[in-house]
């Protein structure tokens, strides 16, 4: 669905839910009857999830598969032309002492940033991702939004990251928040839609599965958790019960939706916890860079750290982790 | 070929010193059986004998009895509360310190999986030594009754399941309320209880207070029938429990029994569904299903029933069974051959019964004692599969209309001890609960077990309740009784 329409995403929608009119009714009747989400036992879930023991070969895996799941990330006003090409750099060349290093997936810039870091990616495989859509409040006419939307796509954006309007969400007004997110993925062209929900300000489990059923039928091509510019972002169960949507919206349509937690994971361990989660809750379909991402900027600095270690048998430290942006992030 | 294979992960045997054999633990000492064969546990998991332990014959168990009667005469009913918890504070912490030895020794003589022994019942074991330490002193402040004071020596007799959990529930009242033990643990499954002696005698506790005597059912009858035993405490099969109700009928011997179970676990088409999987997994699989609390009937309203065997069915296939010394593995092995006899041929009762039998496929390892997690389909009310406690990973699944039919499945069964609610409606929590005639009920939960919580039966799985406040009334004697 690359070059959809708003147009066909209503037709789908009607279709899915059984309506001959997508209304804001109709809408609220179908979110309003998925199961409900019962919150300690998602909490506990997460956690036992979290005592899997990865060691060895599978950690080793685990450390290249996650390095190749990160969308390397800059978001602050103060980015500068030097600061997004030195984080393609990066990307490019994540350990320079280990050439064996798996690539990023991709950078993740504000829209007007793309041109620099397509300088320095341009054919390579890392892609380029742009914030869009009046990121990170999303406070903004339409117009506004999806003006921001076409300027980064025209700049060379390969994904999109947009961000769904909360408030209307909370209010209850669904079909704008439909609307929004089947107009913006038809602005898109062929550029992937990730939909940031930002779970933190959605607060409930309950409406983080709606808020990702939502926006699996409007058009997602990925569920992404948070801006990371409040807290709480990321965590491993709203992440546990995003990766439960996608499992069943694919039950459902047969099609398949990636799943980006961002914000919050620092470390390899953290890291390795969400792979065990997908693996055990959606499935080893997802364990793909294409269908997961890991929104970051220092979580590489410490699998660098730990991929390291597993090869040379001892922890090295920040200095032989070369890090373009130090301060860290 | 699988995406992200989980390397071994196994918990090391070291930390753990298994003698080759044991005797007896008596008046604070390990001393020889009076004339016993010694017996030989194994570890289920991998047939390999572990050690060998005594079979304390009727005069080891009167040893023990006397040892008991003098350590309470002369030393432990004489002194005060306070020091009574000081002791049981002691041993607390010393089980805390040996923490990871006591959980690889579960695992390795009982077979349950490490992340269990080491995640579930080693904490829960020092939580009952710490709670029932702070009791010691505050018995007058506890609505007992007038003047509760002990009732001198008690007898316990505990099953193979959570060995060294089963024996924190019966020693730690016991010992707060100022009475004095001999506990016979279950043949399968001696060692924690033998380690435990130890921690005894490094917690220097009084000689006699705590006696150990190894055995299997015939020690487990001299410990019934020895008059010099005040009350009895049983944990384990309502065959057995009818045995020793029937032993003391007519003699001065007060006991509680914790008998057997055969919980409903009720789905509701509210429910929240993901989660009620995952409690039927916990409430089912959770230690191999050798749980008298188990959820061993899944209620599962008719209208949602589909959808919840594919949810359930597609969750068992992410249930590693395996190595119990893997920190990975959650379902570890059968107890015993005995055990895994019984539950093949309740399987086969299922199939020939009409049910539709189901299981999750999995390899299994060549040597010791091992079974799939099951579940049985379309099964009645009165299939035996749906009355009688299996005892084994198998869970069987039957289907209800309304809200009252649920209620009235749940408690068309003799047994009585607990029982699981799933529904987003609290409302209907409530409703339900009152009406479920069964001594625990667990809402959007399951096998949820804390120390300030009575656990007990109604009905054939017992009477007397174990934990918190009400567990210390049967350990206390008040008022005028003599």
């Amino acid at each position: 669905m690359s070059t959809a329409t708003d147009a066909d995403a209503t037709t789908r929608a009607r279709d899915i839910l059984g309506v001959s009119r997508l209304s804001n009714s109709a809408l609220t009747t179908w979110l309003h009857g998925l199961p409900g989400v019962d919150q300690v036992g998602c909490e506990a879930r997460a956690a036992a999830l979290s005592t899997r023991s990865i060691k060895k070969d599978s950690k080793a895996w685990a450390i290249d598969t996650a390095i190749s799941m990160i969308d390397l990330t800059t978001l602050e006003g103060a980015d500068t032309p030097g600061k997004v090409r030195g984080l393609a750099a990066r990307a490019l060349v994540p350990d320079p002492s280990d050439p064996t290093t798996p690539r990023p997936a991709a950078v993740c810039v504000y829209g007007d940033m793309v041109p620099f870091a397509q300088e320095v990616l341009g054919e390579s495989s890392v892609k380029v991702a742009a914030v869009a859509t009046a990121f990170p409040s999303g406070r903004a006419s339409r117009a506004v939004k999806l003006a921001d939307t076409r300027d980064a796509v025209a700049n060379g954006a390969d994904e999109i990251d947009m961000v769904i309007d909360r408030g209307a969400f909370l209010a209850g007004d669904y079909l704008t928040v439909f609307d929004e997110i089947a107009e913006t993925k038809a602005a898109c062209g062929q550029a992937r839609l990730k939909v940031i929900m930002e779970t933190g300000e959605l607060v409930t489990y309950d409406n983080a599965r709606r808020a990702s059923w939502l926006s699996m039928l409007a058009g997602a091509d990925f569920i992404k958790t948070s801006t990371g510019k409040i807290s709480p972002a990321a965590t491993l169960p709203v992440t546990l019960v995003m990766l439960e949507a996608v499992r069943d919206w694919r039950g459902l349509t047969g099609d398949q939706v990636g799943v980006k937690p961002a914000g919050g994971i620092r470390t390899s361990k953290d890291a390795i916890k969400y792979l065990v989660t997908v693996n055990e809750v959606a499935g080893e379909e997802w364990l793909d860079n294409h269908w997961f991402r890991f929104g970051a900027s220092s979580l590489l600095n410490d699998l660098i750290l730990q991929r390291q270690k597993l090869a040379t048998g001892a922890y090295s430290g920040g200095d032989y982790v070369a890090d373009d942006a130090p301060s860290g992030y | 070929m699988v995406t992200f294979e989980y390397a071994p992960a196994p918990e090391s045997r070291s930390v753990v010193d298994i003698a080759s054999s044991y005797g007896l633990f008596i008046g604070g000492e390990f001393v020889e059986s009076d004339g016993g064969t010694p017996f030989k546990t194994v570890n289920p998991a991998t047939e390999e004998v572990l050690s060998e332990v005594a079979d304390a014959t009727e005069q080891d168990v009167d040893a023990a009895v006397r040892a008991a009667r003098t350590a309470y005469s002369r030393v432990w009913s004489r002194m005060s509360g306070t020091d009574r918890g000081k002791y049981l504070y002691r041993i607390a912490r010393i089980l805390q310190e040996r923490a990871r030895e006591f959980a690889v020794l579960e695992t390795l003589d009982n077979g349950k999986p490490i992340r269990e022994s080491r995640d579930v019942d080693i904490p829960l074991v020092a939580a009952h030594f710490f709670y029932h330490g702070g009791w010691a002193d505050k018995l007058d402040h506890a609505a007992l009754g007038d003047n509760p004071r002990p009732l001198g020596v008690v007898g316990q007799v505990i099953p193979w399941n959570f060995p060294l959990l089963m024996l924190a529930w019966k020693v730690a009242p016991a010992l707060a309320c100022g009475n004095t033990v001999v506990l016979k643990p279950a043949e399968t499954t001696p060692l924690t209880a033998l380690l435990f002696a130890e921690v005894c005698q490094q917690a220097e506790l009084p000689p006699g207070v705590v006696n150990i005597v190894t055995g299997a059912g015939a020690t487990g009858q001299a410990i019934v029938d020895h008059p010099g035993i005040d009350k009895l405490a049983f944990t384990g099969s309502t065959a057995v429990g009818k045995m020793i109700a029937r032993s003391i009928a007519g003699t001065r011997k007060k006991a509680t029994l914790e008998l057997g179970g055969k919980a409903a676990n009720i789905v509701f088409d509210d429910a929240p569904i993901d989660q009620a999987v995952e409690g039927i997994v916990d409430g089912i699989f959770f230690n191999q299903g050798h749980v008298c609390c188990a959820g061993s009937r899944i209620l599962v309203q008719e209208n949602i029933a589909e959808e919840l065997d594919h949810r359930l069915k597609r969750r068992l296939q992410t249930l590693r069974v395996g190595d119990p010394m893997d920190k990975n593995t959650d379902v570890g092995a059968i107890n015993s051959r005995t055990q895994l006899e019984r539950i093949e041929e309740m399987v086969k009762v299922g199939e020939s019964e009409g049910a539709t039998r189901w299981d999750s496929g999995c390899d299994l390892p060549a040597n010791g004692f091992w079974f799939r997690p099951t579940v049985f389909s379309n099964v009645s009310q009165s299939h035996r599969i749906a009355q009688e406690e299996i005892f084994g990973p198998v869970v069987s699944v039957l289907t209800f209309r309304t809200p009252g039919e649920a209620v009235a499945k749940a408690n068309n069964t003799p047994y009585g001890l607990s029982a699981g609610i799933w529904t987003e409606k609290g409302s209907r929590i409530l409703w339900m609960a009152d009406q479920l005639r069964a001594g625990v009920v667990w809402a959007n939960t399951f096998n949820k077990f804390d120390p300030t919580s009575p656990f007990g039966g109604y009905k054939e799985s017992g009477y007397g309740r174990e934990g918190g406040r009400h567990g210390l009334e049967a350990y206390v004697r008040t008022g005028a009784d003599d």
